[in-house]
C-alpha cells in the first residue's frame, strides 16, 4: 500500500501533463518506455487490490538510475498487474530479458535428473554452490502493496508449509521481531541473517513496510535449505553448500520447492505461475525461473584476462562480487551464476553455470601453466 | 491558459465562509469545486478484519503508539478523507520508526487538511500530548504577527551570533506533502513561486528550483547554507515525502539573504528570515511583513493558507501546528553550558537547545541553538517574546558566571490556553 493508489480517482481530476513524471534525467527501464501516451492510457486503471500505474513506477521515478546500470525501475503490486499494466510491462521484460515477446512460452523444468553433470567441479577452485529462486504465494498482493493482514497470513501458510517438512528439510522458523541475541549472531555468522533493505529501490517501492512484522528466516537443521519470507519477494528459497557439487545442490532445491509447492496448493494457494511469464515476482527482472544459481569460484588469472567478459557473455553468466549484486570480488573469487531468467528452463540455466563454470576452470588451469586459452574460448550460446 | 486548478473566485469567497461553521463543511465547499470522480471519504481496500491489520506497536516509543488502541484503529480504518487518505499512510511513519527510549517522535502526519478531522480520534490525543495538554477541541490558537508588540529585540552581540525566524505554510485545497500528487505539488510551486514573484524591495528576490539548478547556484546555495537536500530521515521517507524529488522542489530568497522559502520540503512552505547578529526584532518584523505580502498574494488570486480556530496553521506534523514557529538563536554560552543547572533553567524558561547543525545535531565548542519550545496554544508573538526573554535571561547567567558570581534557576513560565465553549 505504497502512497500512490488510494485517491488514483481523485488524481484522474488532474491532467495527464500535471501528473506525468519528469523522466528527462532518468535511466531505467520503466523511463525508457513510459511515454506520456502510454501514462494516459493507463492512469485510469488499477488491478483488483487497487494496485495503479504510479504504484507500478514510484521507484523508477524516485530513483533515476545509473548511466552504467540499468535498473528496471517498476515493481508488481500483485499477480494481476503484470495484465493490467501489459502495455508497460510488456516493453520493459522485452528490454530487460532479451528480446523475449508477449506471445513466448516460458519453460519450467524443475527435474533435477535432467541435469547433466554438475557434481565434479573441483573444489580446489569452486568454494560454494548455491542456487536461489523467489516464489509468490497466489490470491496475496505483493510486498510493494501488501497490507500487514496479507503479509500476516503470507507468514502463517508459509511457516506451516515448512514445519510440515522432514528428513533433511526438517528445520526451524525464526521469526525476526522475536529472535533471541543468540539465535540472531548465529543467523548472521552463518551467513543468513537478512536485514531491513537499505536500497532506495527496494524503499522506495513500499517493500520494508511495517519491518520487521511477519518477516523471518527458516533453515533446515543441516543449514543446506533456506527460505527467507516477506522480504523482497513472498519468499526466497535458498539451496547451498560448500564446495562444487551443485547437482547435489540443484537436487535439494527442487525436491525441496516441489514439497513445499504441494502443501500450498492443499490450501488453495498454489505459486503464482503462468506459462508466458512463468514464476511470477515483485521485480520484472526475477520473472520465468527467478533462478540464480552460481559458485564462488577462484579465477584470479582468467579474471584480468582481456576476454573474461567476452566469455562470460558467451557463456550466458555473469560476475558478481562474493558479497551478492553491486559488490566487488575479494581476492580472485567471484561470484558466477546464470544472467537468463526467462525463456529458458531451470536445468538449462543450472546447465550453463555448471557447464561454463568447469570450462572457466580449465582455463584458470591453463593459464596458470602459462598457456594459451584462445582455442577453448568458445562460441555465443 | 486553463488549468484543473482555474479557481472560480466565488467558491473560494465562499470558502472563508464555509471555516467558520466548520472543518466538515469546509470539505463540501472544496468538493463543490471538483468534478465527482470520487465520493467523500471512498472505502477503502479491506481484506482482513481489524485485528488482523492493527500494527504490532509493543517495542515502540511514539505518540501515535501510545495512543493508537485497537478500539481507535478499529473505528478509523476504513475511512478516508475526501482525497483517500487513510489512517495506515498517517500511521505508517511511526509503524516504522519505533522511536528512542529518550526522544519520543510524533510518529503520524497529515495527508491533507481534513485529515486532522476524519482522523480526529488519534490525531486530538496526539496533539494533548505533543502540546502540553493543548486540547483542539475545547481549545483556541491565538494567532497573533503583530511585530510592532516586541518589547528588547536586540541581544548583546558579544554572545549571540545570529538570529532566525521559521515557519511553515500550506495552501488551502491542496494535499500535503505525504500525499499530494505530481500534478498538486507542481501547483504548489506555481501558486508559491508567483506570488514570491511580487514581493518588493528589500524582500524582492528569486526562485532556484531543484531540477534545473545550475552548478554555480547550487554551490553558492551550498556556501549561503540555505540549499536543502533530499531527506535521509526515515521520519521523512516513511512518511512518502521524498517522493518524485526534486519535481517542484526549489528554494527562493530575497537578494538580500535575509528570507528565505523552502518549496516542498517537508512542508508545501517552509519560510525562514534571518540574518547575522542580535536583532531578533528586525528578524521578526521582516518574518511577519513577509508572511503577511505573501498572504495578500496568493488571496489575490483566489488561494489561502490553511489555517482554523483550534489548530492554527495547518502542517505536515503535528507537532508543527499552531504558529509553527521556531524563533531562535545561535549563541556562545561557554560558561553556562557546562552549569550543570542549564538543562532545568532552559526548561523553565520553555526553551530548547540544539546544535548548530539543527535538530539532532551535536553543539560545537560552546555554541548552541537555543530556541522556542512551544507552537501551539500560544499566538507568534507570545512565543518570540518568550524566546527574547529567555536568551537574555541566559546571557544574564553567562555575565554573572563571568564576574564569578551565581545564577539563579527562574521560576517555570506558566502556560495558559484559551478555552472556549461551543
Amino acid at each position: 500500500m505504497p502512497f500512490g493508489n488510494t485517491h488514483n480517482n481523485f488524481k484522474l481530476n488532474f491532467k495527464v501533463e500535471e501528473e506525468y513524471p519528469d523522466l528527462t534525467k532518468h535511466n531505467n527501464h520503466m523511463a525508457k518506455v513510459l511515454t506520456k501516451e502510454m501514462y494516459a492510457k493507463l492512469r485510469d486503471k488499477q488491478t483488483p487490490t487497487g494496485f495503479t500505474v504510479d504504484d507500478v513506477i514510484q521507484t523508477g521515478v524516485d530513483n533515476p538510475g545509473h548511466p552504467f546500470i540499468m535498473t528496471v525501475g517498476c515493481v508488481a503490486g500483485d499477480e494481476e498487474s503484470y495484465e493490467v499494466f501489459k502495455d508497460l510491462f510488456d516493453p520493459i521484460i522485452s528490454d530487460r530479458h532479451g528480446g523475449y515477446k508477449p506471445t513466448d512460452k516460458h519453460k519450467t523444468d524443475l527435474n533435477f535428473e535432467n541435469l547433466k553433470g554438475g557434481d565434479d567441479l573441483d573444489p580446489n577452485y569452486v568454494l560454494s554452490s548455491r542456487v536461489r529462486t523467489g516464489r509468490s504465494i497466489k490470491g496475496y498482493a505483493l510486498p510493494p502493496h501488501n497490507s500487514r493482514g496479507e503479509r500476516r497470513a503470507v507468514e502463517k501458510l508459509s511457516v506451516e508449509a515448512l514445519n510440515s517438512l522432514d528428513g533433511e528439510f526438517k528445520g526451524k522458523y525464526y521469526p525476526l521481531k522475536a529472535m533471541t541475541d543468540a539465535e540472531q549472531e548465529q543467523l548472521i555468522a552463518d551467513h543468513f541473517l537478512f536485514d531491513k533493505p537499505v536500497s532506495p529501490l527496494l524503499l522506495a517501492a513500499g517493500m520494508a513496510r511495517d519491518w520487521p512484522d511477519a518477516r523471518g528466516i527458516w533453515h533446515n537443521e543441516n543449514k543446506t535449505f533456506l527460505v527467507w519470507v516477506n522480504e523482497e519477494d513472498h519468499l526466497r528459497v535458498i539451496s547451498m553448500q560448500k564446495g562444487g557439487n551443485m547437482k547435489e545442490v540443484f537436487k535439494r532445491f527442487c525436491v525441496g520447492l516441489n514439497k513445499i509447492e504441494e502443501v500450498f496448493k492443499k490450501h488453495n494457494h498454489g505459486f503464482m505461475w503462468n506459462e508466458h511469464l512463468g514464476y511470477v515476482l515483485t521485480c520484472p527482472s526475477n520473472l520465468g525461473t527467478g533462478l540464480r544459481g552460481g559458485v564462488h569460484v577462484k579465477l584470479p588469472k582468467l579474471s584480468t584476462h582481456a576476454k573474461f567478459e567476452e566469455i562470460l557473455t558467451r557463456l550466458r553468466l555473469q560476475k558478481r562480487g562474493t558479497g551478492g549484486v553491486d559488490t566487488a570480488s575479494v581476492g580472485g573469487v567471484f561470484d558466477i551464476s546464470n544472467a537468463d531468467r526467462i525463456g529458458s528452463s531451470e536445468v538449462d540455466q543450472v546447465q550453463c553455470v555448471v557447464d561454463g563454470v568447469k570450462l572457466m576452470v580449465e582455463m584458470e588451469k591453463k593459464l596458470e601453466k602459462g598457456e594459451a586459452i584462445d582455442s577453448m574460448i568458445p562460441a555465443q550460446k | 491558459m486553463a488549468s484543473s486548478f482555474s479557481r472560480i473566485l466565488s467558491s473560494k469567497r465562499n470558502v472563508g465562509i464555509l471555516s467558520l461553521v466548520g472543518a466538515g463543511s469546509l470539505t463540501v465547499g472544496l468538493l463543490l469545486n471538483r468534478e465527482q470522480h470520487v465520493s467523500a471519504g471512498a472505502p477503502v481496500r479491506r481484506v482482513y478484519p481489524a485485528s488482523a491489520e492493527y500494527p504490532d506497536l509493543r517495542k515502540h516509543n511514539n505518540c501515535m503508539a501510545s495512543h493508537l488502541t485497537p478500539a481507535v484503529y478499529a473505528k478509523l480504518c476504513d475511512k478516508a478523507t475526501p482525497n483517500g487518505y487513510t489512517l495506515d499512510q498517517a500511521i505508517q511513519t511511526g509503524v516504522d520508526n519505533p522511536g528512542h527510549p529518550f526522544i519520543k517522535t510524533v510518529g503520524m502526519v497529515a495527508g491533507d487538511e481534513e485529515s486532522y478531522e476524519v482522523f480526529a480520534d488519534i490525531f486530538d490525543p496526539v496533539i494533548v500530548e505533543r502540546h502540553n495538554g493543548y486540547d483542539p477541541r475545547t481549545m483556541k490558537h491565538p494567532t497573533d504577527l503583530d511585530a510592532s508588540k516586541i518589547r528588547s529585540g536586540q541581544f548583546d552581540e558579544k554572545y549571540v551570533l545570529s538570529s532566525r525566524v521559521r515557519t511553515g505554510r500550506s495552501i488551502r485545497g491542496l494535499s500535503l506533502p505525504p500525499a499530494c500528487t505530481r500534478a498538486e505539488r507542481r501547483e504548489v510551486e506555481r501558486v508559491v513561486v508567483n506570488a514570491l514573484g511580487g514581493l518588493q524591495g528589500d524582500l524582492s528576490g528569486k526562485y532556484y528550483s531543484l531540477t534545473d539548478m545550475s552548478e554555480k547556484d547550487q554551490q553558492q546555495l551550498i556556501d549561503d547554507h540555505f540549499l536543502f537536500d533530499k531527506p535521509v530521515s526515515p521520519l521523512l521517507t516513511c512518511a512518502g515525502m521524498a517522493r518524485d524529488w526534486p519535481d517542484a522542489r526549489g528554494i527562493w530568497h530575497n537578494n538580500e539573504k535575509t528570507f528565505l522559502v523552502w518549496i516542498n520540503e517537508e512542508d508545501h512552505t517552509r519560510v525562514i528570515s534571518m540574518e547575522k547578529g542580535g536583532n531578533m526584532k528586525r528578524v521578526f518584523e521582516r518574518f511577519c511583513r513577509g508572511l503577511q505580502e505573501v498572504e495578500r498574494l496568493i488571496q489575490e488570486k483566489g488561494w489561502e493558507f490553511m489555517w482554523n480556530e483550534n489548530l492554527g496553521y495547518i502542517l505536515t506534523c503535528p507537532s508543527n501546528l499552531g504558529t509553527g514557529l521556531r524563533a531562535g538563536v545561535h549563541i556562545n554560552l561557554p560558561r553556562l553550558s557546562k552549569d550543570a543547572r542549564f538543562a532545568k533553567i532552559l526548561d523553565n524558561l520553555r526553551l530548547q537547545k540544539r546544535g548548530t547543525g539543527g535538530v539532532d545535531t551535536a553543539a560545537v565548542g560552546s555554541t548552541f541553538d537555543i530556541s522556542n519550545l512551544d507552537r501551539l496554544g500560544q499566538s507568534e508573538v507570545h512565543l518570540v517574546q518568550t524566546l527574547i526573554d529567555g536568551v537574555n535571561f541566559l546571557i544574564e547567567c553567562e555575565k554573572r558566571l563571568e564576574k564569578g558570581q551565581d545564577i539563579k534557576i527562574p521560576a517555570p513560565i506558566s502556560m495558559r490556553f484559551v478555552c472556549c465553549v461551543f
